[in-house]
């Protein structure tokens, strides 16, 4: 399916906004996102499997705060940092 | 742990090269580089731009056939954290594959996961490729490829007195509870030193696998018992290369010396001007002369605004132990200088006569080429200074 990646992660994509990966949950997803671009997921994702405070994922129009999401072929898979700092 | 010497004797030889300053801030990395003479500077950079840079490191063990590596510990505010290595001085950049992080709990468990990595150390000079690490909240990481990959050192970290040690989310700093200054017993890689803010100094003679307080002598004044086993809030500690029975540390209660194997720490702190007072962040030891120390002491009485006492800055050095101390100021704001330096963000060169250095929280890098005798800014408006290590080349 396609996941959609925010600005500061497209140093992993090679700048793109959107990238396919595969998987039947959200956890195998991120699992196989990071097969393809080694890293991306531990700058979201912690060792605990919590997503990290200011990232945001949504599921098409769901926001989701678990990994263990099953997710279809047809889904997108949005991930959003919040524009929060200074 | 091997037997210990008071000091090692063959003195290394001064550098007489260049110096480069490595410059972490909120907003990124920078390098600034001088001629031979110390005289000229210039800003390289930012590497990193954006990203909180906690600490970078050189390794200084000498490498066959390949340039020394280079690591730098980066997050973002909302971004987890990672560490970065280079092997071109900075040219380059690829992150580490596996950067330092706790195991997951069992199910049903509170895991920690780590905020940032704080503080980088070489590991011993008979073990290359060894580094360490310290993070937030308190951990401590070991490499053994050179910084590709980190495993937790669980004998700290799942130490059974670990909860006691480290306290609360209240006992740390703002920006987090740490683990740092990390110090490697340069006679034997099995013996190490680690400190907590808060929570104290730790010492394991096993390389890691059991730990013990060493406190003793170390006031905890905000606490109801002053002088615990453990608890205290140790700023900076240093252990001295050519001396390594000799420790120093800058602590949220006043500066200490402790010489091995006494397990009581001295406070060095109570000869200086008591207008002052021996409160700071960073500690920066002589590279060659253990009795040599500097200090940049800040103002730690009513809400402990941690800048220049008086708004007049000055660094303060002892040249016989701590038992008498000289104030440093020349060339430094008379009136109205409002410095923050913090704990990792003042360093030393190896010259003749010692390069003295640091980095201060609004974005100047001060240096002195003699000392700490007199001062010039040889950077200004950068970003917030979190650390400063100094690296001198040979000519």
């Amino acid at each position: 399916m396609k996941v959609l990646i925010p600005t500061p992660l497209r140093s992993y994509t090679a700048e793109r906004s959107a990238v396919e990966a595969e998987g039947a949950t959200l956890a195998e997803v991120l699992a196989d996102l990071d097969r393809r671009y080694p890293g991306i997921r531990f700058r979201m994702i912690d060792e605990q499997d919590a997503i990290r405070r200011h990232m945001r994922i949504w599921v098409n129009r769901d926001e989701v705060r678990t990994l263990e999401v099953p997710i279809a072929a047809s889904d997108e898979v949005i991930i959003i940092q919040a524009l929060t700092g200074g | 742990m091997a037997e210990k010497t008071v000091r090692i004797p063959v003195l290394p030889k001064a550098a007489t090269g260049a110096v480069a300053l490595l410059i972490a801030t909120r907003k990124g990395g920078f390098v600034l580089r001088s001629d031979p003479a110390r005289r000229r500077w210039r800003t390289v950079g930012p590497m990193f731009f954006g990203h909180i840079v906690h600490h970078m490191v050189l390794d200084p063990r000498p490498k066959a056939r390949r340039a020394a590596t280079l690591l730098a510990a980066t997050s973002t505010g909302h971004l987890g954290p990672t560490l970065c290595r280079s092997i071109d001085f900075g040219r380059t950049w690829k992150e580490v594959g596996k950067p330092p992080a706790f195991p997951k709990a069992p199910e049903g468990q509170k895991g920690r996961a780590v905020g940032h990595t704080f503080w980088l150390t070489p590991g011993h000079a008979s073990e290359p490729g060894v580094w360490y690490a310290g993070t937030s909240p308190q951990g401590l990481f070991r490499s053994e490829d050179d910084g590709e990959t980190w495993s937790p050192v669980s004998g700290f970290n799942d130490h059974p007195m670990y909860g006691q040690w480290t306290g609360g989310e209240q006992d740390g700093t703002p920006d987090g509870p740490k683990l740092h200054s990390i110090n490697v017993d340069p006679r034997d890689p099995q013996h190490l030193y680690v400190a907590l803010s808060s929570g104290g100094v730790f010492e394991s003679i096993d390389r890691g696998a059991s730990w013990t307080p060493l406190n003793s002598g170390v006031v905890a004044d905000f606490r109801p018992d002053k002088y615990p086993e453990f608890g205290q809030d140790a700023h900076c500690v240093r252990l001295h290369p050519l001396a390594p029975d000799i420790l120093y540390q800058q602590n949220h209660c006043g500066i200490y010396r402790l010489e091995r194997p006494k397990r009581h720490w001295v406070r060095i702190g109570r000869s200086m001007p008591k207008q002052i007072g021996d409160i700071g962040f960073p500690i920066v030891l002589h590279p060659r002369d253990p009795a040599t120390v500097w200090v940049f002491p800040m103002d730690g009485t009513s809400v402990w605004p941690r800048t220049s006492p008086g708004g007049k800055p000055a660094a303060y050095v002892s040249r016989d132990s701590g038992k008498t101390w000289r104030r440093q100021d020349a060339g430094l704001p008379r009136s109205q200088g409002w410095f923050t330096v913090k704990r990792q963000a003042m360093s030393a060169d190896t010259h003749e006569s010692i390069g003295v250095y640091f980095g201060t929280t609004s974005g100047e890098v001060w240096a002195s080429r003699n000392e700490g005798s007199k001062w010039a800014c040889i950077a200004r408006h950068l970003p917030e200074i979190y650390a400063v290590e100094a690296v001198s080349f040979a000519a």
